[in-house]
């Protein structure tokens, strides 16, 4: 055993800002995607024909024209799949290929495949196709009215609400809306399926989740999970969008390239993607609260209800996880909450980056500003009354007791960095004056939840190999999306060993090398994998310390690694040497590791339980100044202050505060997914769907690591997770321009404004504000 | 036909000769399918997420002159005579050492995913060849045409900063001379060409036909053989019919490379821009003579479409939302419209006919937007609404064009996009100003007459009724503007 203090020495490459693994590779054209792999000989390609209606019966489907189209070599539909034709990851409740019906405007009919591209496109254009158009439901509000629900409602309670608002001072009763987004990560979804000897298959998949996409594949095709091998080496972006929706092209590959016995490559252009891929939930909250004259809530009531789409995908934990960030960061006595999961004919909405969490707290922070607003009050002193304690007033409505609560201290320093006040009552000095143009200034706080729900995915596998010379082969379950996962980790097992950097090889992922992995999301990534790297080289280092031990004659816990040697009392080789004496002496140079996160349990049944490891907590302040003819605005400046823990790559944490930032940013202002009446999406591509430009972040952006972050959970180097928490502190920039439209009424009234606050909803509400003003 | 019967072109520094291939297939399909090239990435394929970004050179008053452009709606016979540069080519060819437009994106932390990156790596190449401002302001436009979803940008943009602050000393402007001779290789006379002057292109695939033709009068005769033919100068519209509907394009005629539709010339009366000079070539004198259109043409597409894109080409599409169509209506520009052996004039304002209906004939072209010279007195303003300020569609562009004569107005000329099938004068809201001039009431009544003088239709770009109020609001805007109320723009205000 080695020495725990020697073990302890500072490390060297974790902490460090050191650069992503790739970065090199990305600015020289070199990194490789699914679509850059170089095509095997007899490629075949894949177009897939979508369904233009929402509701509606197949009455006919005639492919036999497809079929003799130029280039065409496959058609398959749904009676072409050799087993399941199903690619839900959960309820068995989305066909690979529509089967009699289709549930809504972009689900997949059939594919093409062919020698080229175009030659497929071109040919699913030859399909007959007849319908029997039905009444779509395309709404929340539909949905709630005719009580269409894809899965079942859940509540959390506590205390006794309904008699805490009677009983107080002030109630406020209200209703608003946040829409979807789609992930737009740059590379659309891709897959390319390489059959095998024996009817093995190996599948390149854009996906955040290799080992389900691996299960479904297996499943359409009826084979064992053993005769199918999915990797992928790196997406070019995720953010949730691949977690459960990359897997039906993999499927669609697969069947194709057993149909056909060639390799095939399915890949969506944007439209496709964006057409057949699900988004994020878009939320209808109705909420009522009451309140003590100080802001400080005394009993809250909220109905949530979410669009799902046509099947459950994972609108249940989506739901839960919208529930479970009611609070956000505010103590509830008294609350009861419920979700209502709507099924509505549009495509099945996925996981996003936050997962229902920024839905949930966008539903409470908008009822700290309308508290504040009733009591003409600072919004940010009502958010602090409303803070969990420390001591008391800290068990979540769940029943989990908060015991890593730094709000009150980082909150405190932001107020200071930003000169929050000072700006806050420049501000509206500036907006009495006779301008068109409004400002609006706000400071909201995060506090999100580490870990996945469903306790069992909390679990991760390495695999980590030495070789004769010295150098390391890394391999784990995490996927690399751009978030800085392969880094990180091997940053970890490089410090494990007390080598340098560039002598740990980061792999690609691959289901044959570290089978059944959870997926990599929940923010979970570097937490999960980063133990388990860590334990498979502890369990080798462990070997080569007992080698020197043996050879020098020390005790095992003697042995020090450090800057590449090996140092054994008097005696002192190199890493390298090491490893040969040890192959020498017939000892394994090869380890697997496994973590699983500890203290969590979750009851789903009662909604109680200790569902998260720990919190991530941020905060920022968001200033806007907005046009009140035309309802255009910008962010003027941005000050975020944000928890990573004590960063394990503080360069990689920047980028994901920043990043996560101004794509919650897009959620709330510009990203409008818009839909026909007959349930068509019509901004499915950039120049309809606005994602922000690097014209919509101010000079002025001020994004700091919390210096004094420290997890209290012995997570991996004490660091917290990054991927999700920051996109919410982007509610901030939606409060602060209710603030700017707020000014028209003297800031006597909220406006009635929903996300995103498009330059029209900006505009309606200071005219709608203005009429009740008159 | 006489001239070249392939495309050819400088890949890096590699000559490339091409003349079987389909005139439509893009430059990203050609680098990714044919030349196996997977650098340059397609995430959109409609010239609006840049990650497909190359740059362009050619020999530009004898030096290189450096474009960014989107390759995934660029047609390839479009690259005849130029370079074509990738991300592939930045590195030093000896060294192997990064390109510091690279580097610094390393250094800076501004890749994540990666996939976007290689089009801002040219997007910063192209910037640092043409020394662009070091502001923030220069820095977004630049970069208006590159989306990325990981970074939020501010390392992109530090990077950016840091690379403008440098010498241009790099492989390119090293190889200057070698280049420039291997461009005009390029023109040398094919074997067995009888005229070694005409370097027009003309292919024949079973893809369709191309013809780029130098001369108006060989322009006309084309078009007068093919009158079917499609017209095409930047290609960022016709490039989407392609990507996006896949239509089928038999016959295209290429415009760029006719020399006099490229000039842009100041008369006495007016600024003659040619039909296919590109935005990017005609904003500067634009902007120059009605400044109020330099936020307008920084709002319009972004670099890689405004380097390609043409006034005369969002002109014959005819687009209701087309960013210059209003000003060129309320500016009262003439259009002149040639075929073979013969020329007319129209109106601007008469040209849009109907929805997706112009004043052209097959056979025809137009030659020449003439913009008359501003007038004493004149006030024009132009201002452009949207969801995002950079490279976004007009939900409303109002255009405002009045001449001030001792508190009268006249020649009051209103046009918005947006508010209707086609861009229109607001012929009510014309006449109520006409007589008032600018008052609070005028403008006031004016505002109603826009709500008879305009029906507008309810899309994702906005509704009805915002569309309304918006088109009301822009007036007010005007009114503001001329009577000297000193407003800040939402896009230039500091934080408090």
């Amino acid at each position: 055993m080695l020495d725990r203090k020697k073990d302890t020495l500072t490390p060297a490459i974790v902490h460090q800002p050191i650069a992503h693994d790739s970065a090199a590779r990305h600015v020289s054209g070199d990194a490789v995607y699914i679509d850059d792999i170089p095509e095997p000989r007899e490629l075949l390609h894949i177009w897939t024909a979508l369904s233009p209606h929402a509701a509606a019966t197949i009455t006919a489907m005639d492919t036999e024209a497809v079929m003799h189209q130029p280039g065409v070599v496959a058609v398959v539909d749904a009676n072409s799949v050799p087993g399941h034709n199903d690619c839900s990851p959960t309820i068995g409740d989305d066909p690979v290929f529509a089967e009699g019906r289709v549930h809504f405007a972009g689900q997949v009919l059939f594919a093409a495949a062919a020698e080229s591209e175009l030659q497929a496109r071109l040919a699913c254009r030859a399909a007959a196709i007849e319908y029997e158009i039905e009444q779509p439901i395309l709404t929340i509000e539909q949905a709630l009215a005719q009580e269409s629900y894809v899965l079942p409602s859940s509540t959390i309670s506590r205390g006794d609400p309904e008699q805490a608002i009677e009983d107080s001072p002030h109630q406020i009763e209200g209703t608003i809306r946040c829409g979807g987004q789609d992930h737009f990560y740059l590379e659309g979804q891709a897959a390319m399926a390489v059959p095998q000897e024996g009817g093995d298959m190996v599948v390149y998949s854009s996906t955040q989740h290799p080992s389900e996409v691996q299960m479904l594949v297996a499943k359409v095709l009826d084979r064992p999970l053993n005769s199918i091998t999915v990797e992928v080496r790196r997406m070019g972006g995720a953010f949730g969008g691949k977690e459960t929706q990359a897997a039906q092209w993999a499927c669609i590959a697969a069947i194709v390239a057993d149909k056909t016995d060639r390799p095939a490559k399915l890949r969506l252009d944007r439209d496709i993607d964006m057409l057949a891929t699900g988004k994020r939930h878009d939320f209808l909250f109705n909420y009522r609260v009451g309140f003590g004259h100080d802001g400080r809530i005394s009993g809250l009531a909220v109905e949530m209800a979410s669009r799902c789409g046509y099947s459950a995908d994972l609108s249940m934990p989506i739901n839960d996880r919208a529930l479970l960030h009611i609070d956000n960061a505010y103590y509830l006595d008294n609350v009861t909450a419920t979700t209502k999961l709507c099924r509505t004919n549009t495509v099945s909405n996925t996981a996003f980056r936050g997962f229902g969490g920024p839905q949930g707290m966008f539903c409470i922070e908008r009822i700290m500003d309308e508290i504040a607003c009733h009591l003409q009050k600072d919004p940010l002193a009502v958010r602090r009354r409303n803070y969990y304690g420390k001591r008391t007033r800290n068990i979540a409505p769940y029943g989990m007791k908060i015991t890593d609560f730094i709000l009150h201290e980082l909150t405190q320093e932001l107020v200071e960095s930003s000169d929050y006040r000072t700006r806050r009552q420049r501000i509206r000095r500036m907006n009495k004056s006779d301008s068109t143009i409004l400002r609006g200034i706000s400071l909201t706080p995060v506090k999100f939840g580490i870990s996945f729900t469903m306790t069992h995915l909390n679990q991760a596998s390495a695999l980590v190999h030495v070789y004769t010379d010295g150098s390391i082969h890394l391999n784990h379950g995490g996927t690399e999306m751009g978030q800085g996962l392969f880094i990180k980790v091997a940053q970890v097992v490089a410090d494990e060993f007390s080598v340098p950097l560039e002598r740990v090889k980061i792999t690609e992922t691959n289901t044959s090398r570290v089978p059944n992995t959870s997926a990599t999301a929940a923010s979970s990534g570097s937490d999960v994998n980063g133990m388990a790297a860590k334990a498979a080289a502890r369990t080798i280092k462990n070997r080569l310390a007992e080698v020197a031990a043996r050879s020098f004659g020390v005790n095992p816990r003697e042995v020090l690694f450090h800057k590449e040697s090996v140092i054994a009392g008097r005696s002192q080789v190199s890493f390298q040497e090491l490893v040969g004496m040890a192959h020498r002496a017939r000892v394994p140079l090869s380890a697997t590791g496994h973590y699983k996160t500890p203290k969590i349990n979750w009851d789903r049944q009662n909604m109680t339980g200790h569902p998260f490891y720990y919190f991530g907590y941020g905060a920022a302040v968001s200033e806007v100044a907005l046009d009140c003819l035309t309802g255009e605005y910008r962010m003027t400046r941005i000050d975020i202050l944000h928890d990573a823990g004590q960063s394990l790559n503080p360069a990689v944490d920047l980028g994901q505060i920043e990043g996560g930032f101004v794509q919650g940013a897009g959620w709330l202002t510009s990203e409008e997914l818009w839909w026909d009446d007959r349930g068509a999406l019509r901004t499915h591509a950039p120049s309809t769907y606005k994602i922000p430009a690097s014209g919509d972040v101010p000079e002025a952006f001020n994004v700091e690591i919390w210096q004094r972050g420290r997890n209290v959970e012995k997570t991996i180097y004490r660091s917290k997770a990054i991927g999700e928490p920051p996109l919410m502190l982007c509610i901030s920039v939606f409060s602060a321009i209710s603030d700017a439209i707020s000014s028209v009424s003297d800031y006597r009234q909220l406006p009635v404004i929903d996300a995103p606050a498009t330059p029209e909803r900006v505009l309606m509400a200071i005219e709608s504000m203005r009429l009740r003003g008159a | 036909m006489p001239g070249q019967s392939a495309v050819r072109f400088l890949l890096g520094n590699q000559s490339r000769e091409i003349a079987d291939i389909s005139p439509t297939m893009t430059v990203l399909e050609y680098l990714r399918q044919i030349e196996r090239m997977t650098g340059t990435k397609e995430g959109c394929a409609e010239g609006d997420c840049g990650a497909c970004t190359v740059a362009i050179a050619e020999c530009k008053d004898g030096s290189l002159d450096y474009k960014a452009c989107n390759a995934c709606i660029m047609f390839v016979p479009f690259l005849h005579g130029k370079q074509l540069i990738t991300v592939e080519h930045l590195k030093n060819h000896k060294s192997g050492r990064l390109h510091p437009a690279q580097q610094l994106m390393v250094d800076q932390h501004g890749s994540q995913c990666g996939f976007c990156t290689p089009g801002f790596v040219m997007s910063l190449f192209a910037m640092y060849h043409n020394r662009c401002d070091t502001s923030r302001t220069a820095i977004d436009d630049a970069l208006a045409g590159n989306l990325c979803r990981c970074t939020g940008y501010a390392p992109i943009v530090r990077a950016a900063k840091q690379l403008l602050h440098m010498p241009v000393d790099d492989e390119f402007s090293a190889n200057e001379q070698s280049t420039l001779i291997a461009l005009s290789q390029l023109h040398a006379p094919e074997r067995g060409n009888e005229q070694p002057d005409n370097a027009s292109l003309h292919l024949q695939h079973t893809g369709g036909s191309y013809h780029a033709p130098q001369t108006l009068p060989e322009l006309g005769r084309i078009l007068q053989e093919n009158p079917a033919s499609c017209i095409v100068a930047g290609a960022t519209d016709v490039g989407l019919w392609v990507t996006k509907e896949r239509r089928e394009l038999r016959a295209l005629v290429y415009t760029g490379a006719v020399k006099k539709m490229r000039q842009i010339t100041i008369t006495d009366r007016a600024i003659e821009i040619g039909a296919a000079a590109t935005v990017a070539e005609a904003m500067e004198t634009l902007s120059e003579y009605y400044p109020s259109l330099e936020e307008l043409f920084r709002r319009y597409g972004s670099v890689q479409v405004r380097n390609l894109a043409t006034i005369g080409g969002n002109v014959a599409n005819g687009s209701p939302i087309g960013d210059s169509l209003p000003a060129l209506v309320a500016l009262n520009a003439e259009l002149k419209i040639s075929r073979a052996n013969a020329s007319r004039t129209v109106s601007a304002e008469d040209f849009f006919i109907d929805y997706g209906q112009q004043d052209i004939a097959p056979g025809e072209f137009l030659e020449r937007i003439d913009i008359p010279l501003p007038v004493a007195g004149q006030e024009f303003r132009i201002y452009k609404v949207s969801k995002r300020f950079h490279q976004d569609i007009s939900a409303v562009c109002g255009a405002y064009s009045v001449v001030q004569d001792s508190g009268a107005l006249h020649t009051v000329r209103v046009c918005y996009g947006g508010m209707a099938a086609i861009p229109r004068r607001a012929s009510r809201c014309e006449q109520v100003l006409a007589g008032a001039g600018l008052t609070d009431d005028s403008i006031e009544q004016a505002k109603l007459a826009l709500r008879e003088d305009f029906a507008p239709i309810s899309d994702f770009r906005g509704s009805a009724e915002y569309r309304t109020v918006v088109a009301g609001n822009l007036l007010e805007r005007f009114a503001n503007d001329l009577t000297g109320k000193q407003i800040p723009s939402v896009w230039e205000v500091q934080y408090a």
